[in-house]
């Protein structure tokens, strides 16, 4: 059949094309002036402000970070550890718990399926889980108390239910029982291996909930040692803001405060591996998005 | 009497059913240790931190002995005036993103549909989700680049075509805006996938009827698309009503801050009881507002539910 195009199929059509264009570029834009921003001289962008492409171009800001790389990579290596633990401990808690979930067999599935949901529909609030941590588990000042609290949640363990009833057919899991095998043999040796991309997705979204972490770093660091690369990034801005409004309300100049390009550089290191494993595994996170919204 | 008896005895039964699946499936059961630790840390326990509401903590005592007051933190809440600022601030904030992002959401997901090179379809998809994996300290960053008065993006191009510079950290009134766009920019592609995940779901067969039928694009979107993506549509708009009361916290604690020269157009539940906690140490008050959070939040949830539950039990919540 050949597809008649009418007047309104063209414009739209056009219409569509430019609409998108506006909007991906506004969803970019602002990444190219950071990286741009961070390869211009810094009495540049204070005198002329920022612009698309660098003027004046210059590495003088990462030279700056990496003269002293010691804090960052320190905050590197404290993001890399709880990112890293975080998403492998987190992974096998909520797949384990999906598979349980998904078993028809296992009577209380519906209850505890519910107290999960109910957690996120009410909560004792940020005081009392504040509490728990700090003063009865005493975590603060711990990297435990980073990635402890972000291991799962009820979105992650109803996504991975989700993916296991649509990916493992209970016609395998049966045929495995039959053959003698128990629940332990049936998870790691039948439902595993088939659950490739949703482990994949879950992963990854444990994985960037970590990496973008400042929050936990923020509530229970006592000191440097335990900043997160986030909240590396965000004392480095509000401590450098701070200090300009006190030095201009007193009219004095401080020298040595991390310049407008140093911030927009340290931006870039901080996001740079995030943004550049992207393009490879956005197709998890589409799928994953996809299986969630059908089910809930 | 027999009543009584009767029920004692379905609990002894229930009771003894628990226990036998426990021996039966106790490898089941030991799977979900570690997620039962998890909820129990830091959702079922802390629930017992709702005491502190009724406090007036100093630092002598502690959380555990300083005294009860009852209920005079919700009364100091709540004639201050402050409960009623904050929730309204919640609910609108919330009520812009939930319908104007959705709406865009759709909006875009159809425009893609809509695009026939494969290329630019990609290309646009993956450009738009970006922003979403980024996290909220660069936003700041951002924000604060395009905004701030000495050189910021924005005052730069005013100068040059001659206009006032304009001091955004100092005006409340351009925030609604700002923090609303920021939301949509940072959403647009998660949301965007979803619907676009169920106009791919539909058949062909409808639009190449509609096409031998005469229908124009304009038409096929409105007659087919559109009617087709609503129950996706409505799903999506309960869930978030559910969460209405919960705010964005990141995203206003990272684009404001502590300035407060902004809070009566941008301050939330959550950002209020943080300062309450973080900066100033009143936990009494913190916890009282953050219960009132999600005691409000529960109601509003269980209302809505019974409310679709009553009208399209398809689409109810649980």
């Amino acid at each position: 059949m050949k597809i008649r195009k009418t007047k309104y199929t063209g414009a739209v059509n056009l219409a569509a094309y430019i609409i998108l264009s506006i909007f991906s570029v506004m969803c970019v834009l602002p990444f190219v002036v950071i990286v741009s921003g961070s390869l211009t001289d810094n009495a540049i962008i204070v005198s002329e402000g920022y612009s698309l492409l660098p003027k004046g171009f210059t590495l003088e800001a990462y030279q700056t970070i990496f003269k002293t790389p010691k804090d960052i990579l320190k905050a590197y290596g404290v993001t890399m550890f709880c990112t890293a633990i975080g998403t492998g401990i987190g992974l096998v808690m909520t797949t384990l718990t999906g598979y349980v979930l998904s078993r028809k067999e296992f009577k209380y599935r519906n209850t505890i399926s519910f107290l999960i949901y109910f957690t996120t529909i009410f909560g004792g609030g940020l005081v009392p889980w504040y509490f728990m941590i700090s003063g009865v588990l005493k975590l603060k000042g711990t990297l435990m108390a980073i990635w402890m609290p972000g291991l799962t949640t009820a979105f992650f363990i109803i996504l991975m239910r989700t993916f296991i009833v649509a990916s493992v057919p209970d016609e395998l899991t049966e045929a495995a029982k039959i053959d003698g095998a128990g629940h332990g043999t049936i998870f790691t040796r039948v439902v595993t291996p088939i659950l490739k991309p949703g482990l994949a997705t879950v992963g990854l979204f444990l994985a960037l909930g970590y990496w973008n972490d400042w929050f936990r770093s923020s509530l229970f660091s006592t000191s440097q040692s335990t900043w997160t690369l986030q909240y590396y990034l965000y004392n480095l801005v509000n401590r450098a803001e701070a200090l300009r409004s006190m030095a201009n309300q007193s009219r004095i100049t401080i020298d040595n405060l991390p310049t407008e390009a140093v911030k927009l550089a340290m931006a870039v290191v901080a996001t740079g591996p995030i943004l550049l494993l992207y393009p490879f595994v956005q197709k998890y996170f589409v799928s994953g998005i996809t299986v969630g919204a059908v089910k809930g | 009497m027999k009543i009584v008896k009767e029920t004692m005895v379905k609990r002894k039964r229930t009771r003894n059913e628990f226990f036998y699946d426990l021996k039966k499936n106790y490898i089941l059961w030991c799977m979900l240790i570690p997620t039962f630790l998890f909820f129990l840390v830091n959702n079922y326990l802390p629930m017992v931190g709702i005491y502190f509401a009724f406090i007036k903590f100093n630092f002598k005592g502690g959380l555990f002995g300083s005294p009860f007051v009852g209920l005079s933190n919700f009364a100091f809440l709540w004639k201050s005036n402050i409960l009623f600022d904050l929730t309204v601030n919640t609910i609108l904030y919330n009520l812009g993103f939930i319908i104007l992002g959705n709406v865009l959401q759709v909006f875009t997901a159809i425009l893609v549909s809509q695009v026939t090179s494969k290329f630019f379809k990609k290309f646009s998809q993956t450009l738009m989700f970006m922003p979403y994996f980024v996290s909220y300290v660069i936003l700041t960053v951002l924000v604060y680049n395009v905004f701030n008065y000495e050189y910021g993006l924005v005052n730069n191009l005013l100068s040059k075509w001659g206009m006032a510079p304009v001091n955004f950290y100092g005006e409340p009134k351009y925030w609604p805006f700002l923090i609303t766009f920021f939301y949509i920019w940072k959403n647009l592609g998660y949301g965007m996938v979803v619907y676009l995940a169920t106009i791919l779901g539909i058949s062909k067969e409808y639009y190449e009827a509609a096409e031998v039928d005469g229908a124009n694009t304009l038409q096929q979107i409105r007659y087919i698309t559109l009617p087709q993506i609503k129950p996706t549509f409505i799903i999506l708009l309960l869930f978030s009503l559910g969460s209405i009361m919960k705010g964005q916290f990141e995203l206003f604690y990272q684009m404001v801050g502590n300035n407060g020269l902004l809070f009566s157009a941008t301050d939330i539940i959550d950002t209020y009881v943080y300062r309450a906690t973080v900066t100033n140490f009143d936990f009494g008050m913190g916890t009282a507002a953050g219960l009132y959070q999600s005691l409000f939040g529960f109601v509003l949830i269980v209302a809505i539910n019974f409310w679709i539950k009553k009208k399209n039990p398809e689409y109810a919540l649980f």
